[in-house]
């Protein structure tokens, strides 16, 4: 599946659900399908530090694909994390770097992408672009 | 005892109780953040801005005459409020962070020298460390703190020591913001004048619930913020004993300040001018003084008991709830309740509140040293005023379980 179809198909999911207590039963769902940090990898140069809750996120390099792992102490970022690897990990550089997330806007979660944000999301995303980016240019050398 | 309050008719003063989020009745739960303003409040800054707008202090025409008129009320009801022997001794700031870094930086330069010290508390909001650590930084002064005990309760028993002959002043909260401790600032103000060494008190989470009396405290400052005691954002007050605020150098320079100005020598105005430089926030101030009444009409006494049945009722319904553990179990408590669920991080149970209407403030609370003594990454908070109901804490403790259920 290309980005978009990914994020597509989360927004059908949460079309399921008018009520915010589901939406958010159903983000916490999400995130136990999250591809866990191998503990190894949960150092101090990995982690984005939110004001409310920890981010930890590691990249792999793997035929020409960026795969991510991650984890967070608080469950709804979890969840939150989650969604944005399901629809961004497996893709390559160029692709993440390219990616346009509307998936966000349209299931009504923008708030939590505001730059004051205290999970640390916004800065999980752009991390996840340098990542992307640093790999397009170690790819093209 | 039952409240004195008619709580109808005082939540209808306050407009934006009566909002509606996601669909929900507001649950509005985080006054320690920031209290709501009354219609009176509102109405006093719209009068200024739509009848007398106008610089203070420097006009002859008749609308400057005015404002600057309304501007010195606001300062003689602060004075009133807090007992100040003088009005002149009521310094308008941008609030309680603003009221702190100008003492930090003013008698810090005058009076902090290499090898001194400030004394704080383990319990201070960032605003009453980082100054401090800033101005010892640049004087080669030391930051001490009097320590506390998991009680979240000072341990005045080792204050003594702690006030030695390099202390050159001590600064501290009358109320925690973040564990709900009420000080014994008396106390403290005793030992300290006892060794000559002046005090400051960041009265931010203490003004709009405790009577605070400056002449019979004998404190020598107090900072506390408006927009916590039902007044605009961007008004707060620095209250500085006379001998001290003539002997400080003023904090930032500007129009106002002076007296005469050349290039080669500026005469700096009297108080309380000289240490509001530029322009000040009129309205802010004028909004002030209009909270100031409304807290007067309803009487602080009357708010007192309505928040202290509320803090009661609280303490005792969230008890009920399984695994939740209270962060700060201090016998004198005000205003807020900081608590934790077992196995819940705090940031999942505010979002999922927020979600049903009811809003609390979860995080470190500008108080990251108080989070690492008790090894925890943040707490929930409940924090009332008296506008609050017994109805909206049983709502609060629904909430939670109802969350809970999702999130363990």
């Amino acid at each position: 599946m290309t980005i978009n179809q990914e994020q597509d198909e989360i927004i059908e999911e949460f079309e399921l659900f008018s009520d915010w207590m589901d939406k958010y039963e159903n983000i916490i769902e999400i995130g136990k399908e999250l591809p866990l940090i191998d503990p190894k990898y949960k150092i101090p140069e990995n982690l984005i530090k939110g004001c409310q809750s920890n981010v930890w996120l590691h990249p792999e390099f793997e035929d020409g694909k960026i795969f991510f792992t991650a984890d967070s102490d608080a469950i709804i970022t979890k969840g939150l994390i989650s969604m944005m690897i399901k629809v961004l990990s497996g893709h390559t550089p160029t692709d993440i770097v390219n990616a346009e997330l509307y998936f966000i806007d349209t299931i009504g979660l923008q708030n939590h992408l505001s730059p004051n944000r205290s999970n640390g999301l916004l800065s999980m995303l752009k991390q996840m672009k340098m990542y992307a980016a640093a790999f397009q240019t170690q790819e093209s050398k | 005892m039952g409240s004195l309050l008619d709580i109808a008719k005082v939540r209808a003063d306050f407009p934006l109780l009566d909002t509606k989020v996601y669909g929900k009745n507001l649950v509005y739960l985080d006054n320690g953040a920031t209290t709501q303003k009354p219609l009176s409040v509102l109405a006093a800054v719209e009068e200024y801005y739509t009848e007398y707008n106008s610089n203070v202090h420097r006009g002859v025409h008749l609308l400057s005459q005015k404002a600057t008129s309304a501007y010195e009320e606001s300062r003689k009801k602060v004075a009133a409020y807090i007992n100040a022997a003088h009005s002149y001794e009521v310094i308008f700031t941008k609030g309680t962070t603003d009221a702190i870094n100008l003492v930090a930086s003013s008698f810090g330069r005058k009076y902090l020298n290499a090898g001194d010290s400030i004394l704080i508390s383990a319990m201070e909001h960032h605003s009453n460390i980082v100054p401090w650590q800033m101005i010892c930084e640049e004087r080669g002064a030391t930051l001490k703190v009097i320590p506390m005990d998991k009680n979240g309760v000072l341990q005045l028993d080792l204050l003594p020591s702690l006030l030695d002959d390099k202390v050159k002043l001590v600064s501290f909260t009358y109320v925690s913001n973040s564990l709900g401790t009420i000080n014994p600032v008396k106390e403290v103000i005793r030992q300290a004048h006892g060794k000559n060494i002046p005090v400051m008190i960041d009265a931010a989470q203490a003004i709009q619930h405790i009577p605070v009396d400056v002449q019979a405290l004998d404190v020598d400052f107090i900072a506390f913020s408006g927009h916590k005691i039902y007044g605009p954002m961007g008004i707060g007050v620095l209250y500085g004993k006379e001998k001290w605020l003539n002997a400080m150098p003023p904090y930032q320079g500007g129009g106002d300040m002076i007296k005469t100005v050349t290039f080669e020598k500026t005469i700096y105005n009297e108080l309380p001018y000289k240490f509001e430089a530029g322009t000040p926030d009129v309205s802010g101030a004028i909004g002030l003084g209009a909270a100031i009444d409304y807290v007067n009409s309803i009487g602080l006494d009357a708010i007192q008991i309505a928040e202290h049945e509320l803090l009661s009722y609280g303490l005792e319904k969230l008890a009920e709830i399984e695994g939740i553990q209270f962060i700060g179990n201090a016998e004198e408590r005000s205003g807020v309740i900081s608590f934790l669920l077992e196995g819940i991080h705090p940031y999942d149970l505010g979002e999922l509140l927020d979600k049903q209407g009811i809003a609390i403030r979860t995080g470190h609370h500008c108080t990251e040293p108080v989070m690492h003594f008790f090894g925890i990454p943040g707490t929930c908070r409940a924090s009332f005023a008296f506008y609050n109901t017994k109805e909206e804490i049983d709502l609060l403790v629904a909430g939670i379980k109802r969350a809970a259920a999702i999130l363990i």
